[in-house]
């Protein structure tokens, strides 16, 4: 079960990151996670949304460049080596990770967002070392 | 010191006599040899007949970079390949080069000129010259060398590429003549001071050209290497550099007007302007043999004089330039056009069509940044992929006009919506 991230193109500059958000917040859109890439001329939003494809379509008639993208959260228990163990098994089968980020879900244990090159395989892989794989519903999303 | 006293000290009248006579040669090798000028000249119904002398130069067609690049390659040269004896390319509006060829003849005649212009800048066969334009395809090295070697300077073949050993080089031989464009002049000079050689460089001229200067960037270099800047004009269609040079009094760009008519139109009507106005510049070859062409509109915006300058020279002077009358930008000494970078973004088809081009110097270097908008179609949340992209976008850019070009990915609708003409270049050298 994958999520539908939401990602959003931005120059690096002062301003765009509050005006990004303020159209989020006239729509009413909630962000469960967010994690910020940059260059030294632009940068991209990653966010996890309740209503990612609102969200979405608000950003594009504001003229912003998104894309909605599956992504996988994995809820891991809190000790040490937990994410070195997973990421173990994603290099076993010989997959990259583009990107991760911590997602906060309120509970005592971490959760992560990864997006890899073979996200199919990675979940396969996941799911029989019982990592378990977080829902939208879980934490809330795609509902108001 | 004038290198060619009976040409460049001539009377008008007499001048007037020896253009009429020249004039009424080439409009008879044209017509017979480029079928282009004949077909062109039956369509408005004239024959080399009509033309008797420089009174009836406005009644002749004009001739375009248009035209040049529709008859690529050889199309326009008139006379056989096999007198052609040296071909030159300059980078074209939509990717083919605007090719220029020579006969042995108009090699002397260009090399002349260059002579002409050197000697009026003040070098004599005394000087030891750094030629420091590229070499190769590009008219500004091999034709300031051909006037230079005329001359009988020592000549230093440096091209371009390798300050750290021009300057070297300089210091050693005791330099004392370049021949280079305006912004690597300062750039030279920059570097000169950064290793302390200032001091020990022996060089007194500089011949700038290739790319428009303004008196501000000439007491600059003045001031900073101690030496007199002349400005030479040239373009490759009409010759190469070496058209026009200026003199010691810096009043405007004197014309060698026994080789190249100068005219100067209102690039609307096409109509003569009175002299002292300004308007497009227009050159009709009246000696070139490989090339010769009728009325060619070089988009140069200047203005004219007759009057004799106070160094006795006759020759008429054309005021610093004004700008263009199309879109063409002078970078480094490139020409480039944006509709160029328009038609290779297009054809990526990856981006959206808006871009916009600024330009600017840094360290007395012209800059080049192409700003695209990331269409959400070609939008990846990968910073790895973006980059790529913007990889990918600057070597088919550089591939297009022949220049190191940086991208820069903006945001859409970020580049300025305009009404009217769109606006894609802001140049920030202010150099006009």
């Amino acid at each position: 079960m994958y999520m539908k991230q939401l990602s959003v193109f931005m120059e690096n500059r002062e301003g765009r990151l509050e005006e990004v958000l303020a159209v989020l917040k006239n729509n009413k859109v909630n962000i469960a996670s967010l994690s910020l890439a940059d260059t030294n001329e632009f940068g991209i939003l990653r966010m996890l949304v309740n209503k990612p494809e609102a969200a979405y379509n608000a950003l594009k008639s504001n003229g912003f460049s998104s894309r909605l993208t599956d992504v996988l959260a994995v809820r891991l228990s809190h000790r040490v080596g937990m994410l070195q163990e997973l990421l173990e098994a994603i290099c076993e089968v010989h997959i990259n990770i583009e990107y991760m980020y911590a997602l906060s879900t309120g509970g005592d244990d971490a959760s992560m967002v990864l997006k890899t090159s073979d996200l199919e395989t990675t979940e396969k892989t996941l799911r029989d070392k019982g990592v378990e794989i977080i829902t939208p519903e879980e934490i809330g999303l795609d509902f108001d | 010191m004038i290198w060619n006293e009976t040409k460049e000290c001539m009377s008008r009248d007499e001048k007037i006599v020896l253009q009429s006579a020249r004039l009424v040669k080439t409009v008879d090798r044209v017509y017979h040899n480029v079928p282009f000028y004949r077909k062109k000249m039956q369509s408005i119904g004239i024959e080399p007949g009509d033309i008797r002398g420089v009174e009836d130069l406005h009644i002749l067609p004009f001739t375009t970079k248009a035209d040049l690049r529709d008859n690529y390659p050889f199309g326009l040269f008139a006379v056989p390949q096999s007198e052609i004896v040296r071909v030159h390319a300059s980078s074209g509006t939509t990717g083919k080069a605007t090719v220029v060829g020579y006969t042995r003849k108009d090699l002397e005649i260009w090399s002349e000129c260059v002579a002409r212009a050197l000697i009026m800048a003040g070098v004599t066969r005394n000087d030891i010259i750094q030629v420091a334009y590229g070499y190769g395809l590009f008219t500004g090295g091999l034709g300031a060398h051909g006037g230079a070697e005329k001359l009988g300077a020592t000549v230093v073949p440096m091209s371009t590429g390798n300050t750290k050993k021009l300057t070297t080089m300089m210091v050693d031989f005791g330099v004392t003549a370049i021949a280079c464009t305006p912004s690597y002049l300062l750039h030279i000079a920059e570097t000169l001071e950064e290793s302390g050689e200032i001091d020990k460089i022996r060089l007194k001229t500089a011949v700038c050209g290739a790319e428009p200067w303004t008196e501000n960037m000439r007491r600059q270099m003045e001031e900073r290497l101690h030496i007199h800047a002349h400005d030479i004009y040239g373009l490759s269609e009409v010759m190469g550099p070496g058209v026009a040079c200026d003199c010691e009094f810096h009043q405007g760009l004197h014309v060698y007007d026994d080789h190249f008519l100068p005219e100067i139109i209102q690039p609307d009507t096409l109509e003569a302007v009175e002299d002292g106005e300004t308007g497009e510049l227009v050159f009709t070859t009246i000696t070139k043999e490989g090339l010769p062409l009728l009325r060619y509109r070089t988009r140069d915006l200047t203005s004219i004089t007759y009057e004799t300058c106070e160094c006795g020279r006759t020759l008429p002077r054309i005021s610093r330039f004004k700008g263009r009358s199309d879109d063409m930008l002078i970078i480094r000494g490139v020409n480039v056009f944006p509709s160029q970078i328009e038609s290779a973004l297009l054809e990526m088809g990856e981006t959206t069509p808006h871009y916009m081009m600024i330009v600017d110097r840094v360290n007395n270097l012209d800059t080049l940044e192409v700003q695209v908008e990331v269409g959400e179609n070609f939008f990846s949340d990968e910073i790895r992929e973006l980059e790529k992209l913007t990889k990918k976008i600057s070597h088919v850019l550089q591939q297009a006009i022949g220049l190191a070009v940086k991208v820069k990915l903006v945001e859409p609708k970020s580049i300025e919506r305009s009404m009217g003409k769109a606006v894609h270049v802001i140049d920030k050298r202010h150099l006009v």
